[in-house]
């Protein structure tokens, strides 16, 4: 057994797959291997060195002042996207539990409109709703920004859990039926516990897609209220002084690490509720 | 427990032309067991779930200890049911999916945990309770399906097909230990199946449907020797009844028919039921293939045919000749069999026989007598048992 792998020859497509597999990895790799070292950099050393070189002097002073310049918009997106990702999920999970299981006249038809949900484009939507949070009174705030999260990713979320849903035999529910349960019930008791994979998907979607969004929070949010999206913007396009690109390095780093451990937590999961349903359990 | 009364159940689909159920009329007493058995969509598993109140009848009623349920909701109808995909919920251990219909009734936890081990001890499956359905086999999916339906000890058990999963040997005990639990617990029980040797196994009552018409109610006994009907006299029985196309004569007061083999011929005189005539009728004679009597005996009709093809199965032997031009199975013990090409002397005992209309597939003539038509009757029987 142990030479399995040994006896393999060294032949000429084994190492042109391991040669393309090593460029594509450098494909990925390289430009955080920059941000990186630029962000421990000093402006000095930035300015006379080259990008791949590593840093003369170690210094998190890059560090210190672009958390200094974006750390309270950190918190504003945390305060967004926490409450979006929660609340969205959950009711895209009792929306697909209904139209899974609870078929009502029309069911179908609405389905399919909400569908229309997922293929709309941010910016169709951007005027109805700047009307609609106006006339809320919520113009301008987190629950304002959250609201619009929210309400546009159940389309996906609903999505998600509905096609998931439909794969769970109906015998379940009418076992479940029988020994009492009812409506809430049977959701919480079991299928919720069932549709781990499916949350994790709606998770990290819903995290990835409001956390990284730039556009609502840039049109709904104004001032203290923005999301660091658009507060890494601000910083990287002043155009007063000299440029501090250890500081946007690490600022940019900031914005990202959050989708980055999110993946790293939850990507197993998200692999498998992808292509859950893809083989019969 | 408690005895079970449908009446003009009716059940249609809105959209749908025709209904589903027709005019269900059943009526089983407390402790019986209750099969529903025909072909796929005939309409029997409809009628399950209209007893258990997952879907709602569209007319007449259905009793429970002579309490209208009609309309009640699942849960209020004190009625278990086991599923033919089990059903179990997969996130919960045995012992949680056993619990859960207690639980659900707010019984308290001590009384869940006794009834949990009882109904584990009965079903033997102590061992598996902390396990996930997922780790089950089969069969032991199958036990914790039914152990789920058990414990909370319901007016009547609905069991839908609930061995087709298994693979034979499994679905032969299975069979049986249904059985025996329901000799045991004598708990009102409702079976449906498509496979006829369940029905005819575990029944005590017997209902044929198709079309969503119950084509007959009766035992498993009165079903198979008296069938109403030619849907009937097909669906049960394995070697299926012999069904032979008749040429008929009338003779003096009474008709008889011409059966013929090639190189012989016999007249096999017909009872009917008086005041009837076959006088323009098509007529097909039905005939088990246990009921083919071998050699000539007394003055019963019997013919020479030639022996086509034989299957031996193992307790018995399956010869088939050509009657009237149709393939025609006996049924005869394995020493008795003849080989291919052999001649062979059939006899036939004019009271077991049955007569269909070949255009109506109703039954025609007297009831046959009772009893194993042909068992112990003057055929001479060569099957040694």
């Amino acid at each position: 057994m142990t030479s399995l792998v040994g006896r393999k020859r060294l032949t000429f497509s084994r190492v042109a797959i391991y040669a393309t597999l090593l460029v594509a990895v450098a494909m990925y790799l390289v430009p955080l291997v920059v941000m990186l070292l630029t962000s421990f950099k000093t402006p000095d050393d930035i300015r006379t060195g080259n990008l791949l070189s590593w840093p003369d002097v170690m210094t998190v002073i890059g560090w210190v002042k672009a958390w200094d310049a974006v750390g309270g918009y950190f918190w504003n997106s945390v305060k967004i996207t926490v409450p979006a990702v929660i609340i969205s999920t959950l009711l895209g999970a009792l929306n697909g539990y209904v139209l899974a299981m609870w078929r009502f006249r029309g069911s179908q038809l609405f389905f399919g409109l909400l569908l229309f949900g997922c293929f709309l484009p941010f910016q169709v939507i951007l005027l109805p709703a700047s009307f609609t949070l106006g006339q809320l009174g919520l113009a301008n705030t987190t629950p304002g920004l959250v609201l619009v999260h929210l309400v546009y990713g159940l389309a996906f979320t609903t999505l998600f859990f509905r096609n998931f849903y439909v794969s769970v035999p109906d015998a379940l529910i009418r076992a479940a039926r029988l020994d009492g349960a009812g409506f809430f019930t049977i959701f919480g008791r079991i299928l919720l516990p069932m549709s781990i994979p499916t949350i994790m998907v709606c998770l990290i979607w819903q995290f990835t897609q409001i956390w990284n969004d730039f556009l609502f929070g840039v049109v709904f949010a104004s001032g203290d209220t923005q999301p660091i999206t658009v507060a890494l913007n601000n910083l990287v396009n002043t155009s007063t002084g000299a440029k501090e690109y250890n500081v946007d390095m690490a600022a940019a780093m900031i914005a990202g690490l959050p989708t980055l451990v999110v993946y790293i937590l939850a990507g197993k999961y998200f692999l498998r509720g992808l292509t859950a349903g893809a083989v019969k359990g | 427990m408690a005895a079970l009364e449908l009446s003009n159940v009716r059940k249609s689909y809105p959209g749908s032309s025709h209904d589903t159920l027709k005019d269900i009329d059943l009526k089983i007493g407390d402790g019986e067991f209750l099969i529903l058995v025909g072909p796929s969509g005939c309409g029997k598993s409809t009628l399950m779930n209209c007893i258990a109140g997952l879907e709602d009848i569209t007319g007449g009623e259905i009793r429970v200890d002579g309490a209208d349920i009609s309309t009640a909701s699942p849960k209020d109808r004190d009625i278990a049911m086991v599923f033919q995909s089990y059903a179990l919920y997969p996130t919960m251990t045995v012992r949680e999916n056993i619990a859960f219909g207690l639980k659900m009734r707010k019984v308290p936890a001590a009384k869940i945990e006794e009834e949990v081990s009882r109904v584990a001890q009965l079903l033997q499956i102590e061992h598996l309770l902390e396990r996930k359905p997922s780790q089950l086999s089969g069969g032991q999916q199958q036990r914790v399906a039914m152990g789920r339906a058990l414990a909370r000890r319901p007016k009547i058990y609905l069991f839908d097909e609930p061995l087709s999963n298994l693979d034979a040997k499994l679905r032969v005990e299975m069979r049986t230990e249904i059985k025996l639990m329901h000799q045991r617990l004598k708990t009102t029980t409702v079976y449906v199946t498509h496979d006829q040797i369940e029905a005819m196994t575990l029944g005590d009552k017997v209902a044929v449907m198709k079309d969503g018409v119950v084509q007959q109610f009766g035992t498993p006994k009165d079903i198979y020797n008296n069938p109403a009907n030619l849907f009937v006299a097909s669906f049960i029985g394995s070697p299926p009844m012999n069904f032979v196309p008749l040429r008929l004569s009338k003779q003096g007061g009474g008709w008889s028919a011409l059966l013929e083999s090639g190189q012989d011929r016999c007249e096999l005189p017909l009872k009917l039921a008086d005041g009837e005539s076959l006088e323009g009728r098509d007529v097909i004679l039905g005939i088990r293939p246990e009921q083919i009597g071998i050699g000539a005996a007394g003055d019963l009709p019997s013919l020479r045919a030639e022996v086509q093809v034989i299957e031996p199965t193992g307790p018995d032997t399956m010869i088939f000749v050509s009657l009237n031009q149709t393939k025609v199975c006996c049924r005869l013990a394995p020493d008795a069999a003849p080989n291919p090409g052999e001649t062979l002397t059939l006899q036939f005992e004019p009271d077991k026989v049955l007569l269909f209309d070949a255009q109506t597939g109703e039954r025609l003539g007297v009831a046959p007598g009772n009893g194993a038509a042909g068992r112990n009757g003057t055929v001479t029987r060569l099957v040694a048992r």
